[in-house]
């Protein structure tokens, strides 16, 4: 594991900049973006004697890096700022009970794609040179083409306007039917990526001397797979599951919002609509907070799986 | 002094034997032959064709204007008249997708343009070439980028941002200029896009600058008093397009997806400029799938196969450009 360590506290060392960074930024597009934002938020009610002594309370009167540091102070203290749609109430309490039920929802999308993904995979690549191979992999290819909100209102279409199978909106959790069509949509563009990723690994690891030495000493052909080639396969699985995640988030911006899941997508989706600045900026925080911290543990879990891979400091010449 | 594509060495013996009776070609002419060749990506290129004349035809090519209103026949089935039939203020579905097409037309060229060239191209190269501090600052600058959840930053950046570069009044005077109905839209959202598309082509095109750099044509042409715009022009910018040529064409998909993705949250193209976004998004509701769901399938139809084209596209671009990956 040499050279393990100092790279990780490097990352971990540029994590907070880049979260400062982040922050400074949005901070800045949302105070000077969309113009005054108290103007946005009164409306209509625009008494200017009210609108000075609301901008003098909430400290939107004072200079622009004043108004960051007492953020950033906020911040430290686990404040993200009032939303306009949850008044009195700090965007943080509503806002981790709405990412729980988006993780829980994406978990079980993740369990979909690997546990699909993986298997079509493998099986693609064993039949290289027939028709199933490259037919198996077009589809593939297609699902992940189809955006989700277009697979979201077809499942609709299908699963509860037409067959009936399946309740049309809400969330019970996950052991709810209503977690089927989400999940579904979430993780198709998800199976694809896997079972391509798998197929291309798979090909490379079943030329290996190591499996031909398997097979010549006589081991039954599903042995061979199981033990030396699939294993071997996944390993480069790992690295794809920190994009897998990018693509559960973006997508459940649409699944939720299309079939009323409470979760952090719906919500996003109902700030941007009521244009609820705060929310946006801790939402950007959050996800990338999320999103740094996610890298990391990949980054890790891969040398930890894979010892030959090190990270060296990377030489200019 | 030979410049030529390392492509054209490692072209595979079973394909090499068809093209020894013809003479020499370049080597991007030789991948397009391969390409042509492959049947799949004849199709791709030929409905991506289709897709972008209609765009940019427009309004040579519709029967109808995307605005015009007919409330006797709303939310009509697909008919004679109207072949994809009427939305709920009467207006032709048809002439709504290809005057929605010129919207993607418009925001994948120019985000091709900002992004993936100019910006991806250009600092790959410098970051690559002048290495040292300018590189550093723009590898971190790239990481930071690279760091951040693409779409729901997008989201935050045109919520905010849009309104404002909207109301620039020279943007209104462009749009008057030029009749493109949608201009500072369109600048909105390829704008945004593009800050989020050059990392993955800089971070390729750099590295493989870096390599190139030591190599002993580059040290004879710099000995020769080759100027550094002649080095970059003759000698790296052949050297790195098929790579750019592959980046590019991986990420048309996904600019595509993203515009749409944005307009239908409310923050891309505004209506009454159509987007596919939009559409989609009035078609998308479960009472209006119930009653017509043509509103939906048309447009995502159209929207499923582009996106699909461009990327069996680019699977095929990259077995053709390079053929040591395979």
């Amino acid at each position: 594991m040499q050279g393990l360590l100092p790279y990780v506290v490097r990352r971990l060392l540029w994590a907070p900049v880049i979260l400062l960074a982040v922050s400074f930024i949005a901070f800045a597009i949302v105070r000077f973006g969309p113009g005054d934002p108290l103007r946005v938020a009164m409306g209509q009610y625009s008494d200017p004697a009210v609108l000075e002594r609301v901008r003098h309370e909430e400290g939107l009167d004072k200079p622009f890096f004043e108004q960051y540091a007492i953020y950033l102070k906020n911040l430290a203290h686990g404040k993200l700022g009032e939303s306009f749609a949850y008044r009195n109430r700090d965007v943080s309490e509503v806002i981790f009970p709405k990412i729980w039920v988006s993780a829980q929802l994406g978990l079980v999308a993740m369990l979909i794609v690997f546990a699909v993904g993986v298997p079509l995979g493998v099986y693609a690549a064993l039949r290289q040179g027939t028709w199933a191979d490259p037919f198996s992999i077009s589809i593939l290819l297609f699902l992940q083409s189809v955006p989700v909100l277009i697979t979201v209102p077809l499942m609709l279409l299908v699963f509860v306007l037409k067959l009936h199978w399946l309740p049309a909106a809400g969330w019970g959790g996950i052991l709810d039917s209503r977690v089927v069509m989400p999940a579904l949509a979430l993780s198709l563009p998800g199976i694809a990526g896997v079972a391509r990723l798998t197929r291309a690994t798979t090909l490379s690891v079943l030329r290996e001397d190591y499996v031909r030495t398997a097979r010549a000493k006589g081991l039954r052909e599903f042995t061979v797979i199981r033990r030396h080639v699939v294993r071997n396969s996944l390993l480069p699985l790992v690295t794809v599951v920190g994009i897998s995640l990018a693509t559960l988030v973006e997508g459940a911006f649409f699944a939720e919002t299309l079939l009323g899941i409470p979760g952090i997508g719906q919500f996003a989706f109902k700030s941007v609509q009521g244009r609820d600045y705060n929310v946006l900026l801790a939402l950007a925080l959050v996800l990338t907070t999320m999103f740094i911290i996610a890298n990391i543990v990949i980054d890790i879990a891969y040398t930890i799986i894979d010892p030959r891979v090190r990270y060296e400091r990377q030489k200019l010449s | 002094m030979s410049d030529r594509n390392s492509a054209s060495e490692t072209v595979p013996a079973g394909e090499g034997a068809a093209e020894v009776e013809r003479p020499p070609r370049g080597p991007l002419a030789l991948a397009l032959r391969r390409l042509l060749r492959k049947k799949i990506a004849v199709a791709a290129l030929v409905f991506i064709g289709v897709f972008y004349f209609c765009g940019l035809f427009a309004p040579v090519v519709a029967p109808r204007s995307y605005t015009d209103q007919n409330l006797d026949a709303v939310q009509q089935g697909p008919s004679l008249t109207h072949p994809l039939g009427t939305d709920a203020l009467g207006r032709d579905m048809l002439s709504r997708v290809i005057w929605a097409s010129r919207t993607t037309v418009v925001v994948t060229v120019a985000t091709l343009m900002m992004g993936g060239l100019v910006l991806a191209v250009g600092l790959g190269l410098l970051a690559g070439y002048a290495g040292g501090k300018v590189d550093t600052a723009i590898m971190r600058v790239g990481d930071v980028f690279f760091g951040l959840p693409g779409l729901p930053m997008l989201i935050m950046i045109n919520a905010t941002v849009g309104e404002r570069v909207r109301s620039m009044g020279w943007l209104g005077a462009i749009e008057k200029g030029l009749r493109i109905d949608g201009f500072p839209d369109y600048v909105v959202v390829f704008g945004a896009l593009s800050l989020f598309a050059w990392v993955g082509g800089a971070r390729i095109i750099r590295s493989q600058v870096l390599a190139l750099r030591e190599t002993e044509y580059l040290t004879a042409a710099r000995a020769m008093g080759a100027s550094t715009w002649r080095i970059i022009g003759r000698h790296l910018l052949p050297n790195v397009s098929n790579i750019v040529i592959v980046s590019l064409s991986a990420s048309l998909g996904a600019i595509a997806g993203t515009e749409i993705m944005l307009s239908w949250f409310g923050v891309g193209v505004q209506p009454p400029t159509p987007s596919f976004g939009a559409m989609l998004y009035e078609g998308g509701s479960i009472r209006t799938l119930q009653a017509h769901p043509h509103l939906l399938l048309a447009p995502g139809a159209i929207i499923a196969g582009l996106i699909f084209s461009f990327n069996l596209l680019g699977d095929a671009l990259t077995d053709v450009l390079t053929p040591h990956a395979r």
